[in-house]
């Protein structure tokens, strides 16, 4: 997929301009959040359920080579094949490779956001394979030649109203007469069109929230029971997973798993958990006839180590997105590339660059609740920061910002001179501001005034008046 | 007992000091009542945060050092913000991982720092004050306060022995009402989004006051609700509790 993380302003402009978008992120304020919170609510011990959860991944992180290989020993020894892919070139030729030779004509695809980074349906509509996404959200987004705008609710920044729309102009075969105003009508129509295409597919690819060293699975959750079909019915099953994904035992994973749902969607459990353990055994009822998993890397054993290893925690459960005052006001679109929030700024930069992708860690206030509610405890504020850093360090935020910077720094590593400094702006500002009050327009400070008044200083700095009560004590 | 009050050093923040000094004042007496001996080290400008916040390191820990020497010595240094604050206690001591020596430093003046409504309550023990203000407020509660230091129960208790005064919560009362420092000038059309729904918020609570614990937060909201010609007064916290209500933000007649 192409960043267009370099026009985030823009694209967060055109974002706050559209009255749909922002009907429709008003839902996840009562819709994600909320649920989240009484989930927890819920849950006593839900901070040492955390606590575990954080220490899983932080072992498994620490010893990631010796899990992935054990992983792959395991697949191995059931009749699958793991691919070792460093780059997204390499996980779609992969892909590419066991489609032609299993003569694919169309592939099923579960939700996968390590998909959406290796840009593989265009990859595979290319080279003449026909991907179908088969979870709703995807779907629709498909069929409208969309990005995702959240990571686990990817259609999340449309209206009902929108995707209706799009069912009627895509789904021409169908009776132009019949309702679809509800949730219930769009689900319907929706079956209705993807029953076939699970039927017919050669090819089913998921993604995975789980890769199980013990047992050599891999597991997905899912509420529309989407990704089972698409595992199970073609002749072969690729998962695509980054390496991160992989927890030690079946009984992490499950610990894993009651962070993952309450935080994601305010649910215990998702409606289904699905547990793949290689191709299907001679005396299975059904189940693909290969297995394989795409391990991308792509970047990410290069965190390892350094200050942004706590990144590869992320279990993509969104609660940072969910809670984000940034994401709620433009939607996941705007950060121009596929992961959106706070996760997203953090890992955007590590994937792409931080030339590319410098706007993203420096689009947020620091308000901290997405660490506050981050299941895996990931300090996202502090990686955001510490982009920052590199970023500075680089040169690469405007020369103008860059100077006003060093002169403020100037005299504030001068109390003295910035004592005097202080009390002549309270004073002038204080005179010019006086009879209004506040200001409505200021040189210097039109991003601010352009929709917000400036309150007016009071007239003097505290320090001077300090000064001259001390002063006046001492005479006394 | 004069000899045992503790020395309280003020750490008046830099937007306290050139936009509002009747909150370090506010807070001078508050800190007086409740028993310290309050001292307001000349060598002190600003904490960092926009060094620190835009990823200029070097500068950052030139200003931490500078905070550090004139805030030694003291029994508690006291900042009418949560925010400075939090820079002090949550950060200074991560910024200086290979200068063992100055991080020692910097963790000894963050065990001694509080943000100003909490060190009354948590540390002095305040349970009430002699104030009165008529007006019905809502408290915004600002995002480092509350997530850096825990600051939520404490403005409430003191809040609610002010005469007159009646506090009504507001929606989402805890999100971040869009500031963020340079956040709010590099981001300003996203920082503006954010704070509508805040001021939004404050007007469907029904209060006729904004009050909150940081100088940035106010300036954002007391500026949102006068572009929309709001009637809403807003205030730092400290001047309602000490019972110095001059004008509110951006009324007229502000020269002290």
């Amino acid at each position: 997929m192409k960043a267009t993380s370099r026009a985030f302003k823009d694209n967060a402009r055109r974002a706050l301009g559209d009255p749909q978008l922002q009907k429709a992120l008003l839902n996840l304020r009562t819709g994600f959040a909320e649920r989240r919170a009484h989930a927890v609510s819920q849950l006593p011990e839900w901070e040492k359920l955390r606590d575990e959860a954080v220490a899983i991944k932080r072992h498994t992180l620490a010893n990631l080579d010796f899990y992935l290989e054990a992983f792959e020993q395991k697949v191995t020894a059931q009749g699958g094949q793991v691919h070792w892919c460093r780059d997204a070139a390499e996980a779609n030729a992969a892909v590419l490779a066991i489609c032609r030779r299993l003569d694919a004509q169309t592939v099923t695809k579960g939700k996968s956001m390590v998909g959406e980074e290796m840009g593989l349906n265009d990859h595979l509509e290319a080279n003449g394979v026909t991907p179908v996404e088969t979870d709703l959200g995807e779907y629709i987004i498909q069929i409208r030649h969309e990005p995702p705008s959240h990571i686990i609710a990817p259609a999340v920044h449309l209206t009902k109203e929108q995707i209706g729309e799009s069912f009627r102009a895509t789904h021409r075969a169908l009776d132009p007469a019949r309702r679809l105003e509800d949730a219930r009508q769009m689900c319907d129509e929706a079956r209705a069109i993807l029953r076939p295409r699970f039927l017919a597919a050669d090819v089913g690819i998921t993604g995975a929230n789980f890769l199980v060293a013990e047992t050599g699975s891999s597991i997905i959750v899912t509420n529309e029971g989407n990704g089972d079909l698409t595992q199970t019915l073609p002749k072969a099953h690729i998962v695509l997973a980054s390496l991160e994904k992989v927890v030690p035992t079946l009984e992490d994973a499950s610990t894993i798993l009651r962070v993952l749902a309450r935080s994601a969607t305010g649910q215990e459990f998702s409606a289904y958990t699905t547990v793949s353990t290689g191709p299907r055994r001679p005396d299975d009822a059904d189940g693909p006839g290969e297995y394989h998993v795409v391990l991308l890397d792509n970047g990410r054993s290069a965190l390892l180590g350094g200050e942004f290893e706590d990144m590869l925690r992320c279990i993509r459960c969104a609660a940072c997105l969910n809670h984000c005052p940034v994401y709620q006001a433009i939607g996941g679109q705007s950060y121009g590339w596929v992961y959106p929030g706070p996760m997203g700024a953090v890992l955007t930069p590590s994937l792409i660059g931080v030339e590319a992708a410098g706007n993203l860690p420096n689009a947020s206030t620091f308000c901290g609740r997405c660490e506050q509610v981050c299941p895996m405890k990931i300090p996202l504020p502090r990686m955001m920061r510490h982009w920052r850093e590199r970023e500075f360090e680089r040169h690469l935020p405007p020369r103008t910002y860059r100077l006003g910077l060093a002169a403020w720094a100037f005299f504030v590593e001068r109390p003295a001179l910035y004592r005097r400094a202080a009390d002549w702006g309270a004073r002038i500002l204080g005179y010019v501001g006086r009879a209004r009050g506040r200001f409505r327009a200021l040189p210097l400070a039109a991003g601010w005034t352009r929709t917000r008044d400036l309150p007016a200083p009071e007239g003097r700095s505290f320090m001077s008046l300090w000064a001259e009560r001390v002063a006046a004590r001492k005479r006394a | 007992m004069p000899d045992s009050k503790p020395r309280v050093a003020l750490f008046v923040t830099c937007l306290v000091d050139l936009f509002r000094p009747s909150v370090g004042f506010a807070a001078v007496k508050l800190l007086e009542d409740a028993g310290c001996a309050v001292e307001v080290p000349g060598a002190q400008s600003c904490c960092g945060q926009p060094a620190y916040n835009s990823g200029d390191r070097r500068s950052t820990q030139a200003i931490a050092r500078q905070v550090i020497a004139a805030f030694a010595g003291y029994d508690y240094v006291v900042v009418p913000s949560g925010s400075c604050g939090g820079m002090i206690k949550a950060h200074y001591p991560a910024l200086f991982a290979d200068d063992p020596a100055t991080a020692e430093q910097a963790r000894d003046l963050a065990g001694r720092t509080y943000e100003l409504v909490s060190f009354l309550v948590d540390v002095m023990k305040v349970e009430r004050v002699s104030a009165r203000y008529d007006g019905v407020a809502t408290y915004h509660d600002s995002c480092s306060g509350l997530r850096e230091l825990g600051v939520k129960s404490q403005p409430r208790r003191l809040l609610a022995s002010v005469e007159g005064l009646t506090l009504k919560e507001m929606r989402d009362g805890e999100v971040c009402c869009g500031f963020g420092g340079t956040f709010a000038v590099k981001y300003a059309d996203i920082s503006d989004k954010i704070v509508e729904e805040k001021t939004d918020n404050i007007r469907t609570s029904g209060a006729d006051t904004l009050l909150a614990g940081d100088m940035g937060c106010l300036l954002n909201i007391a500026g949102k609700l006068e572009r929309a010609g709001d009637p809403t007064r807003v205030r730092h916290v400290a001047e309602v509790l000490a019972g110095i209500a001059g004008p509110a933000l951006g009324e007229p007649g502000g020269e002290s």
